[in-house]
């Protein structure tokens, strides 16, 4: 099995590469490719010239910044966040996502960048910057600009991206207080489409939820940003009441389907076990820490 | 040197972009011309005939087709060639020397770590790359690490016990013994080979008797 022709340009400059993706009609980036390839191969994506973006350095960095922002560069493997300890450091959604992501082979691979790119309404990544109030930095020939992942992703395996714009960084924001979350995922098997997975995070300072951001895999169309459910943990001591009220918002949130992974109810009900589960866990885990 | 489109007239075929690239394959340096299009598997496969890589479900889900690019594990069916270009891969033929097995082949040997052999390539370089990072890894790590490689054989409980056989090797201690309680890794096993077909008779009969009847 394999991919109709294409041509295939392997720049060493994000400038040159803005320029191959202007100057072609039907072009497409080409990072990890674990989701890109596949696709070729089933011949559902057939671009006309791959732009390899692998050969241009310094993009695959994650760093901390001073500003406590988060920085992820577009070559970044999913492989290099799970083995991160500043990643562990700072960012606990991130951190408990990693090792989730697809497969240990496909990981060594596939990027965080691109795998918001591909906008898989079961990606990963994209709900863990749903929730975190990430961005993602796309740069055209007129410059970068931050696009909010929420409004990055406009529908299944669609981004407001421009045709001449490549997705350079993902970033996300400081924490107001002390960052934590976590990430649950219900899969088969490892590297199989999840039934469904929840992001939480969660920034809390003297016990109160500062800020909060929940997203939704495999339960809708695109990632869902469960907002409302969110909202209802801000202000609170993540006691029982307000942890209820986001786990039954955040299941009212999603819009599954029944398939051969479970019923739309049983999904909706994962969605809201998880949302409990994964704020029990922060609990638990801080009640260690004290 | 290889190419996809063979099938092609000439002058059709000069309208195909093909690349060249060039390399590193188990400490090997090879070039080849290709198209751009012709995925590290097949290059591997028909272009080297290095058929020790296989390529199963073609879909990037089994691993059989895993090899090592700059040490990292690939699934080879879903990286071009033409992004190998310049790197270094190792393929399961890289593994033993011409007069030694690696001691991950051994394990899988010892441990009767396969059954149709289909997986295995892909199971020892997934082995290798861990390994390579972490030579005392604990069950649970090794299973992790194999998590992204199918086998419809084994039960992968072989697999595990050839692995964790291999670390121990590889540490320069006695491969362990399984069946035995766990902590009695202290009963040092001699290192020698003689000795394992009693130790392993029962072991041994079983497998045998399961890929008999029931294929």
């Amino acid at each position: 099995m394999f991919p109709s022709r294409f041509r295939y340009e392997a720049p060493t400059s994000i400038e040159e590469a803005i320029a191959l993706l202007g100057a072609n009609e039907d072009a497409k980036v080409l990072a990890g490719g674990q989701s890109l390839i596949p696709m070729m191969k089933l011949r559902f994506a057939n671009p006309a010239l791959l732009v390899d973006i692998n050969n241009i350095p310094d993009m695959g960095y994650h760093r901390a910044d001073a500003d406590g922002s988060f920085r992820i560069g577009a070559l970044c493997r999913h492989a290099d966040l799970e083995k991160s300890t500043i990643l562990r450091e700072h960012q606990p959604l991130l951190a408990a996502a990693a090792p989730l992501v697809a497969d240990p082979i496909v990981r060594s691979r596939g990027t965080f960048v691109g795998s918001v790119c591909h906008a898989d309404p079961q990606g990963d990544w994209a709900a863990c910057m749903v929730a975190l109030g990430g961005s993602i930095i796309a740069q055209g020939p007129n410059g970068k600009r931050a696009v909010e992942v929420k409004d990055f992703v406009s529908g299944p395996f669609t981004t407001v991206l421009a045709r001449d714009e490549i997705a350079i960084e993902g970033v996300v924001p400081s924490a107001q207080g002390t960052r934590t979350g976590g990430y649950l995922k219900l899969e088969r098997r490892v590297g199989d489409f999840a039934t469904a997975a929840v992001a939480v995070s969660l920034d809390m300072s003297g016990g109160v939820v500062k800020n909060a951001g929940i997203g939704l895999v495999g339960v809708g169309a695109q990632t869902i940003d469960a907002s409302e459910a969110a909202a209802a943990l801000i202000g609170s001591s993540l006691d029982d009441d307000a942890v209820d009220r986001a786990a039954e918002l955040a299941a009212a949130a999603s819009n599954p389907r029944g398939d051969h992974r479970g019923s739309a109810d049983y999904k909706r009900h994962i969605i809201s076990t998880f949302v409990t589960r994964i704020i029990a866990n922060v609990q638990r885990s801080e009640m260690q820490v004290a | 040197m290889t190419s996809l489109f063979e099938e092609l007239q000439p002058a059709a075929a000069a309208e195909v972009q093909t690349t060249r690239v060039d390399i590193k394959i188990n400490g090997e340096y090879k070039a080849a011309q290709i198209e751009p299009r012709l995925l590290l598997a097949h290059l591997i496969r028909n272009g080297f005939r290095l058929t020790g890589t296989h390529t199963g479900c073609d879909t990037t889900n089994c691993g059989a087709c895993t090899v090592l690019m700059d040490g990292a594990p690939v699934k080879s069916c879903t990286v071009f060639a033409v992004q190998a270009n310049g790197h270094e891969v190792t393929t399961v033929e890289g593994l033993a020397t011409a007069s030694e097995l690696h001691p991950i082949q051994e394990g899988f040997k010892d441990e009767h770590g396969l059954q149709c052999g289909f997986c295995t390539p892909g199971m020892m370089m997934s082995a290798k790359a861990l390994l390579d990072e972490n030579l005392n890894p604990t069950e649970d790590e090794v299973r992790w690490a194999l998590s992204g490689n199918l086998c419809r054989c084994t039960g992968y409980q072989n697999i595990v016990k050839a692995v964790l056989w291999a670390a121990a090797k590889m540490r320069g201690e006695a491969p362990p013994t399984f069946g035995a309680p766990a902590d009695d890794s202290a009963d040092e096993i001699a290192d020698d080979s003689a000795e394992q077909p009693e130790e392993r008779s029962d072991e041994a009969a079983i497998a045998d008797d399961s890929a008999g009847g029931e294929g």
